[in-house]
């Protein structure tokens, strides 16, 4: 009798589940609270400074962050158009 | 000193009008005078759920406005004499409010009543960050889902960063109330458990309200579920939360639903 109990409760014991998937999302939501927007911030401020050089599509700077239990991540991916070399060539 | 206590959750749906109404009357029938104050404008619901909704004439808004005074806006409850209900606008936008005029509001309500209770509407936006931004205390209202209890976090952060009391260094007092609860289901593992949901956010626990159909019934017929059939089983974890409220140690017990014999071989429930 227990072990069908306990089988039917192992059938369907999806709090457990529900508990750590709450858990890894809300340290992750805890940690990015009363530093609104920083990755706003930083690709902002790396816009501004890499098209004081190159004329950039401001929708192609990605600015990514990934939080790992040791280490965090950036990631910064700047699609520049072909032939920026003539441009700046051209403006010097 | 008179109390304002902000009823919130971040989620819609979860009960918070519910357990404005139903700790609002609990309160008044151990004798404090209350009020309660709907500040989902646009989507007024405390009113029906209150059973006064062809009684509103002024409301939240006109008040805030200057059309008309705070004593005619409030609605005295039929049955409780020292319960009374500030209903919101349907009508006006919400950005009606504001936060000096629902300041000034409460301020005012505070030299009349014990308790003040904010209902707050769901989302983070305007509405539910002034029903929040004079609280004393508040109930996070949060059932055993993954939503919620998301979206219960999210609200605890607010209450320790925007209300007038996290900005002066103070605290507010927070408390969360687990609703639509049902034991055997936790018990089987298919729901998030009390002590999941208390070690999750980390606030002290209110009460659990037991999932049951007397929540619809007395919503049906406009009546605070603490007074439309006061040995309910969330009739009876209510009180018991507005006790704890007060400052009453009561033990936390899920109370169950009493089934007569004839209920039972009918298969229906006591209305």
């Amino acid at each position: 009798m227990m072990n069908l109990l306990r089988r039917f409760a192992g059938r369907d014991a999806s709090a457990p589940v529900a508990r750590e998937r709450l858990q890894i999302l809300l340290a992750h939501e805890r940690g990015l609270r009363g530093q609104p927007d920083l990755l706003g911030v930083l690709r902002a401020e790396i816009l501004a400074a890499v098209s004081r050089h190159i004329t950039l599509d401001p929708d192609k700077v990605i600015v990514r962050m990934d939080r790992g239990q040791h280490v965090s991540t950036l990631e910064v991916d700047i699609e520049v158009p072909n032939g920026f070399e003539r441009t700046l060539a051209a403006a010097s | 000193m008179a109390k304002v206590l902000v009823v919130t959750s971040g989620k819609g749906g979860v009960g918070k009008t519910t357990s404005t109404a139903a700790l609002g009357a609990a309160l008044a029938q151990m004798g404090e005078k209350v009020v309660v104050v709907d500040f989902d404008v646009g989507l007024r619901n405390l009113d029906l759920v209150m059973g006064a909704e062809r009684r509103v004439v002024f409301d939240l808004i006109n008040v805030v406005q200057g059309v008309a005074k705070l004593s005619q806006a409030l609605i005295r409850d039929k049955r409780l004499e020292n319960l009374w209900l500030l209903p919101a606008s349907q009508t006006r936008d919400k950005d009606a409010l504001t936060e000096e005029g629902v300041g000034n509001i409460i301020a005012e309500l505070r030299t009349r009543f014990d308790w003040i209770l904010c209902d707050s509407p769901a989302g983070i936006e305007r509405g539910a960050t002034l029903a929040m931004r004079y609280a004393d205390e508040a109930v996070v209202v949060t059932n055993p889902e993954v939503s919620s209890v998301r979206d219960s976090d999210r609200i605890i952060g607010m209450l320790d960063s925007k209300t007038v009391r996290a900005e002066k260094g103070e605290r507010v007092e927070k408390h969360v109330l687990i609703t639509r609860y049902d034991s055997g289901r936790a018990a089987r593992g298919e729901m998030l458990s009390i002590d999941d949901i208390l070690e999750i956010l980390a606030t002290p626990l209110l009460g659990i309200i037991p999932e049951s159909q007397d929540v619809l019934l007395a919503s049906n017929v406009g009546s605070p579920v603490t007074l439309n059939n006061a040995a309910s089983a969330p009739a009876r974890a209510y009180v018991d939360a507005t006790r704890r409220l007060m400052g009453e140690t009561v033990p936390m017990v899920v109370p169950v639903e009493r089934k007569g014999l004839m209920d039972r071989l009918l298969g229906r429930r006591a209305a």
